[in-house]
């Protein structure tokens, strides 16, 4: 339950801080931490809930633009990147990315309780 | 609390945001910053527009007299309806940027010399070049200039106000997807950027002189005067001029003298000098423009058509636009970054450009008294000069500073601090009528609403630099051309070379009065037409500059079509654009065929020449011909000129096709046949062409291998994007044409929009260019006319009134502008 818990209000904060463009685009890095220091989990799951988070939100937000795009930008970005053109691999690469510093942050801040 | 894991955690999860906050350089190349680029909310994905985005708004901004109305009809035009001309230009600058924002900063920002500011060292020398050509210099002295005239200032304001309510609105997650990938910010824009513009357009158009003048020199000392002239006539005996031969001119009202030195001390006198200029405008920018009156069409009422030829590039140069206001209502291709229409028409009549090519670049070679550059000698004295100082900002490194001196001929170019190897200790000032306070947009504001011919000539004659050739036709049946610019009246030969500057005695001796500019009304031939070829005939009382200034060949198909042709429709004329017929190629191909030794070649070979010899001329997509004969001829033009052009240890420029194909055609004796690097003996024109051609057919066995016979595959056609990558450009165009030809569609240059008017009651206009109207690479309206623009299709124009854009089902959305 806790983990779900974490998925959910991490992608969730992430996602209310990501709407203020004006900061940074790492922001959910520091709503990650805070939900992993309210929530806490063993460093391990702490990290999935965190990547999941990010991994799941960047994932399907970009699905979302890139759907009502026709895939039309994607494929020429996964040619600059170079991702050999599959917008496919392009929306997993930006959920890794996101995930792991997510998940990063998470663990971080699964370290702050002592683990029972 | 777990204190060790709990810093090593937190370091790596820091040094992660780090590392993907940073540009990383990659193979050469500068990342994004990924963490920024792929964050779905304000990353990249943000400019993945929905295919099915609504452009309607209501939109209140400051600054704004009335109400404006726009309606964007489904290729996404712009037809904007004000109440007074000055709202509608501040839409028009607020629409420029909606749609094309980076592209009207990135490119200001090359005029301007500030691209190593965003991108790095790598650009400085770019840079350099351009400001010390005075780039900034002329854009200030014309902008300083047309503020005295109230009309054109407010106009320009008005345009730079609507441009920044653009930017000031954007959210940072909305700005073009460019600036995400280089990693930099919009900064707000200024009436003096619209004045940077035009003088990228004055240096594409003219600027090729800053590079030729010293290749011309460099080839006058290589060969001496005698040979240099024979190699770099002034004029061609094939030659079809804009103003028919046989015209009189009235007595000049200038008449140039050369300086009595001026054999022994400019034509024969040899200084080396050499330098290259970073980016070469294209020798082929210009263009193909035409009038037919009524008189040779079917419907009785005159066509314009015009097609300018420049760098093919995504986000296109144009931005098509229709401006509806009580003083007038036009339509036409405008550029972003200026307000007004530049190519188009209204009401009344229609106008269209080519490049007149004239040479108004000089250099002249300064003595001063010392290397502080304060002194220069002119007219005997010491005279003082002024300083101009270009600070050119570096991403990630100190500025670069320029020290510039300027001189009574203009900045100096090439100095102690600015040289190669061979201008080492030379000091040369470039004086240039781009540099003079020039009439900026003035003659394009006034053509928008001319009505007349009377009004035309009264537009064209304020125009000062690039010098162009106006076509006009009107409702009225009145059909005209003009090339008008402020043209040097030159002696011959003067300022081919790098001229000495220590007195007037080489200056300009005055600007050619505008009534005695090239022109021509209601000819009783019927139509009028201009193809950057030599505006006059030799009869002509002004020096008009080197022939190999002026493209020869479509001047001379265009004008024979056009003579061939009567009851001329729209669909003619569509036809004539998009002409693959080689004229170049018909004379050139008796010649290769006469001189090369058939029966020595085996069937392989010979093969190929069938080929050659049974192609109908035409450089269409699939024919081979074409490929064979460009392999073969350009292989012979390396024959010919190579053995020289490798002996010299400066560049020069190689002579151009019909120096050489007029050369063969006179059939006299010529003295480049031989090859210079060989001694046991003397080659003749037979040798040359045998060797071009089995060193030809080495190249087309491989390129038939790689099945890239194909003329379309051969010559593989692309539009960049401005930042030429692949991923942005669309490559390999199923297209024919090429130079030489009226679809003038080379590799990376060519036709950059095509319009044909037809003047009847109600304006019947068509046209299309290779691009779209966003510039966003994540809209579908990026490169939506591509694939038209390559297949020869054109888009009907819409033309209409407010009431009538309201109700029109063309008119997919609704924009309207009101003050706040």
């Amino acid at each position: 339950m806790k983990f779900f818990v974490s998925i959910v209000l991490t992608a969730f904060l992430a996602f209310v801080a990501g709407i203020y463009s004006t900061i940074p685009w790492w922001s959910f890095a520091v709503t990650s931490l805070i939900v992993a220091i309210a929530i806490h989990q063993k460093p391990g799951k702490a990290f999935l809930s965190g990547f999941l988070g990010l991994f799941l939100l960047w994932v399907g937000l970009s699905l979302f633009k890139d759907a009502a795009n026709e895939h039309i930008l994607s494929a020429k970005v996964a040619k600059i990147l170079p991702l050999g053109g599959s917008y496919i691999a392009l929306i997993l690469v930006t959920g890794i990315i996101g995930g792991l510093v997510s998940g990063l942050s998470s663990v971080t801040g699964s370290y702050v309780k002592k683990s029972k | 609390m777990r204190i060790v894991p709990f810093l090593i955690s937190g370091l790596c999860t820091a040094g992660l945001i780090l590392v993907l906050n940073t540009q990383l350089t990659v193979g050469g190349s500068k990342t994004p910053r990924l963490g920024y680029f792929l964050s779905p909310q304000l990353g990249f994905w943000q400019n993945a527009e929905s295919t099915n985005t609504d452009f309607s708004g209501e939109l209140k901004l400051n600054g704004l007299k009335g109400k404006v109305d726009v309606f964007m009809d489904d290729r996404l035009v712009p037809h904007i309806y004000a109440e007074n001309d000055l709202d509608a230009y501040y839409v028009q600058g607020y629409i420029h940027a909606k749609f094309r924002l980076w592209q009207m900063e990135f490119q200001t920002h090359v005029a301007a010399g500030r691209l190593s500011e965003i991108v790095g060292e790598e650009r400085l020398a770019t840079d350099r070049f351009f400001r010390r050509l005075g780039m900034v210099y002329g854009a200030e002295q014309t902008m300083a200039n047309m503020d005295t005239d109230p009309e054109m200032k407010a106009t320009v304001d008005a345009y730079a106000d609507g441009v920044n309510a653009y930017i000031q609105s954007l959210k940072p997650e909305q700005i073009p997807f460019e600036y995400k990938l280089l990693d930099y910010k919009p900064e707000a824009w200024t009436p003096l950027k619209t004045y940077l513009f035009l003088m990228y357009m004055s240096y594409d158009l003219t600027g090729g002189a800053a590079a030729t003048d010293l290749k011309m020199t460099n080839a006058k000392n290589y060969f001496g005067y005698e040979d240099f002239n024979k190699l770099y006539p002034n004029v061609h005996d094939s030659l079809n001029p804009i103003i028919p031969s046989g015209t009189l001119f009235a007595d000049p009202a200038i008449i140039p003298v050369a300086p009595l030195n001026s054999d022994s001390v400019y034509l024969k006198y040899t200084i080396s000098s050499t330098a290259m200029a970073p980016v070469v405008p294209d020798k082929d920018n210009g263009s193909n423009n035409w009038a037919v009156s009524g008189s040779k069409t079917k419907s009785g009422r005159p066509i314009l058509c015009n097609d300018p030829h420049l760098g093919l590039n995504l986000p296109s140069l144009w931005f098509e636009v229709q401006i509806n206001t009580p003083s007038h209502n036009t339509y036409g291709a405008s550029f972003p970054g200026s307000p007004a229409v530049i190519i188009g028409f209204n009401d009344n009549i229609a106008w269209g450009v080519t490049n007149a090519g004239r040479d108004v670049l000089d250099y002249y070679d300064i003595q001063f008294k010392d290397s502080t550059l304060t002194e220069y000698m002119y007219n005997g004295e010491w005279t003082q000069a002024e300083h101009r100082k270009e600070v050119i900002k570096v991403k990630g490194k100190p500025a670069s500073i320029e020290n510039m001196a300027l001189t009574v001929f203009g900045p100096v170019m090439y100095d102690n601090a600015y040289k190669n190897s061979s201008t080492d200790g030379k000091y040369l000032a470039v004086h240039w009528t781009a540099n003079m306070p020039g009439t900026g947009l003035q003659t394009f504001y006034k053509l928008n609403r001319s009505k007349n011919y009377d009004e035309y000539i009264n537009a064209t004659s304020l125009w000062s630099c690039p010098g162009q050739n106006f076509v006009f036709a009107s409702k009225t049946n009145d059909i005209a051309i003009k090339q008008q610019g402020a043209f040097i009246a030159r002696w011959e030969r003067q300022g081919d070379f790098v001229m000495p500057g220590t007195d007037d005695s080489y200056a300009w001796q005055g600007i050619i009065p505008l009534e005695e500019n090239p022109m021509m009304k209601n000819p009783g031939r019927g139509f009028v037409s201009s193809a950057n070829q030599m505006s006059t005939d030799s009869t002509y009382p002004y020096y008009l500059g080197a022939a190999n200034n002026f493209p020869l060949y479509r001047g001379i198909i265009i004008n024979r079509k056009l003579s061939e042709m009567n009851n001329i429709t729209v669909e003619d004329m569509q036809h004539l654009q998009m002409d693959n017929y080689n004229v170049f190629a018909e004379m050139a191909r008796p010649v290769l065929l006469k001189y090369l030794a058939i029966n020595t070649l085996n069937a392989d070979e010979k093969k190929y020449v069938d080929l050659l010899a049974n192609w109908n001329l035409r450089s269409d997509v699939n024919e081979k011909g074409p490929t064979i004969f460009k392999c073969i001829w350009d292989s012979l033009e390396n024959e010919v000129w190579g053995d020289e052009i490798s002996k010299s240890k400066l560049p020069f420029p190689r002579p151009d096709a019909p120096t050489l194909l007029e050369s063969l055609l006179r059939n006299a004796s010529f003295i480049f046949e031989d090859n210079i690097n060989t001694t046991d003996k003397k080659e003749t024109i037979h040798d040359d062409v045998l060797a071009a051609f089995k060193k030809a057919y080495t190249y087309l066995v491989k390129l038939e291998k790689e099945d890239r016979l194909e003329w379309a595959r051969f010559k593989s056609t692309k539009v960049n994007h401005l930042l030429k990558l692949p991923a942005l450009s669309r490559l390999q165009l199923p297209i024919g044409g090429g130079e030489h030809i009226i679809n003038a569609a080379k590799e990376t240059h060519g036709p950059s929009w095509r319009m044909i008017v037809h003047l009847t009651d109600e304006i019947e206009a068509y046209g299309v260019y290779p691009g779209g109207q966003s510039g966003n690479p994540g809209s579908k309206f990026y490169d939506s006319f591509v694939d038209a623009w390559a297949a020869g299709k054109y888009y009907r124009i819409v033309f209409i009134g407010k009431e009538a854009a309201a109700k029109s089902e063309k008119m997919k959305w609704h924009l309207t502008f009101t003050n706040s």
